[in-house]
């Protein structure tokens, strides 16, 4: 689905990724994890053409995103924090992603309608709390049935409901042949949610297998513990903190 | 573009504070027209404050709001929309919102009170301006990514356009004045935009008084039409440049 060879982005003189080669295949879920400052938000900006990388190719569907904008229709995309224009209400704000996908009726509102974002649809988005923009972008993301949802701390925000409903979705979702990544600091989630693992640290990818592989070489049965070994393996001159 | 500029031009619309620039220049307008009762001279008052204020609120404003929706050029940077169509309707909507605020507030009343082809060009003038200056803050706002700096910038544009330039224009006369200074005079003032639209309205206005040394050799040079034509061109060439320089930067930017 993805295809990420020899990745390498500086911000000057700190280069935060360094030559990472990954492979999101179709209809698994990727967990990405990592320190803060390790390079996760940088590499998510990258696949979605954010950000633009000093080398390295990235794929998407086989073909290269270099300069194409169309591959985007196949992303759907929650970000950390979500912000729009202040006086537009909610249901204009669904109304003019429709518009700009040009996708009327597949249109997969079921988040919507959990979250009941359609009983506040005339709610300027000013007036929100940040709990409910998050609700907003979720629902946005999963709005277009795209067959990638790039998830960037989904959960941070939401109340314990909200959470349980969007994570529900994303299991239903994974069936349904869909990849996901997801980076988030909840272990807990992202052990009930992934299959595959991503740890990044510093730039460069230190495990890239998955969660059940993981499990088996540090013999834990909690990914938290898991991922806590992988930490300890690290050689001390390379930990960040 | 369209569509996206709609939703953006929508939400400026709504913006307190271009309502508030709008009834600023209404009042203004007003106050002009009921201090003077000689519209010609109410005009030249008129046009000194347009070229100072419309500069400063279009950088400024456009400045701001350039970082206020950052993280919404984000989100749509993450749909399937080109990076250009979203610049440029960023660029549009920000400019057609101020130049109809300008136009409700200088040219309605200007309409009404003291209509005839001099304030036809003070309004085109306004717009023009409106359209230079989004275009430099535009500018200022990609070359960095803090907003107090980009601020600071665009503040430093409008300071030097507005005001530095004229102290050094006759600085540099006044050195040089044994010499021939006609054709550099001259090639001074194509490199301010504000300096530009003063002297289209002034030959228009046909008060060579107030235009001083290198308004009298411009009128000289081109005679009023060549002038007005050579100035608006140049104009439009104050529009293209900045908004074409930070177009590439914006592609090229890390969001």
């Amino acid at each position: 689905m993805i295809t990420i060879q020899e990745l390498n982005k500086n911000y000057g003189k700190l280069q935060v990724l360094k030559s990472i080669q990954l492979n999101f295949l179709q209809g698994r879920s990727y967990a990405i994890m990592g320190p803060n400052g390790s390079g996760k938000t940088t590499l998510i900006k990258s696949i979605l053409g954010l950000v633009i990388p000093n080398s390295g190719s990235i794929q998407v569907k086989g073909k290269s995103i270099h300069n194409d904008w169309k591959y985007r229709s196949h992303i759907g995309y929650m970000p950390q924090i979500g912000h729009y224009p202040d006086q537009m209400c909610i249901g204009q704000l669904f109304d003019m992603m429709k518009d700009l996908r040009n996708d009327f009726t597949n249109v997969d509102e079921d988040l919507i309608r959990e979250f009941k974002l359609d009983q506040i649809k005339d709610k300027r988005m000013h007036t929100l709390s940040g709990g409910t923009r998050q609700k907003v972008s979720a629902a946005l993301a999963f709005l277009f049935r795209p067959p990638i949802l790039v998830l960037d701390e989904p959960t941070a925000g939401l109340d314990p409901m909200a959470a349980e409903a969007l994570k529900e979705k994303i299991v239903l979702e994974s069936t349904n042949e869909r990849t996901f990544l997801i980076t988030s600091h909840v272990l807990s989630d992202l052990d009930d949610l992934t299959s595959e693992l991503v740890y990044l640290n510093e730039g460069s990818i230190l495990f890239n297998d998955s969660i059940d592989m993981l499990k088996e070489l540090t013999g834990e049965q909690k990914l938290s513990r898991a991922v806590a070994s992988i930490i300890r393996n690290i050689p001390i001159s390379m930990q960040t903190v | 573009m369209i569509k996206i500029g709609k939703y953006i031009l929508y939400d400026m619309v709504r913006n307190r504070f271009v309502m508030a620039y709008t009834f600023f220049l209404l009042l203004v307008t007003l106050s002009m027209f009921s201090l003077d009762s000689d519209p010609g001279k109410s005009t030249i008052s008129l046009m000194n404050i347009v070229l100072l204020v419309v500069p400063l609120v279009s950088i400024v404003f456009t400045t701001i709001h350039f970082y206020n929706s950052y993280e919404f050029m984000e989100m749509l940077l993450a749909q399937p929309v080109h990076r250009k169509t979203i610049y440029f309707a960023e660029y549009l909507s920000v400019s057609i919102a101020l130049s109809v605020a300008f136009l409700s507030g200088v040219a309605l009343p200007l309409c009404v009170f003291n209509f005839n082809e001099s304030t036809l060009y003070l309004i085109l003038i306004g717009v023009m301006l409106t359209f230079i200056f989004v275009a430099l803050a535009f500018a200022a706002s990609v070359a960095t990514r803090d907003k107090a700096r980009a601020i600071g910038i665009a503040l430093l544009f409008w300071f030097y356009f507005a005001i530095i330039y004229d102290g050094l224009v006759l600085y540099i006369i006044y050195t040089f004045s044994d010499y021939p200074m006609e054709k550099v005079t001259l090639s001074l003032v194509s490199l301010n935009p504000i300096d530009l639209a003063r002297i289209v309205i002034l030959l228009k206005l046909d008060v060579s008084a107030m235009m001083g040394y290198t308004g009298a050799f411009y009128q000289n040079f081109f005679g009023s039409g060549g002038g007005i034509i050579y100035s608006l061109l140049i104009m439009i060439v104050w529009i293209l440049l900045p908004l074409l320089i930070a177009h590439r930067k914006f592609c090229l930017k890390d969001i």
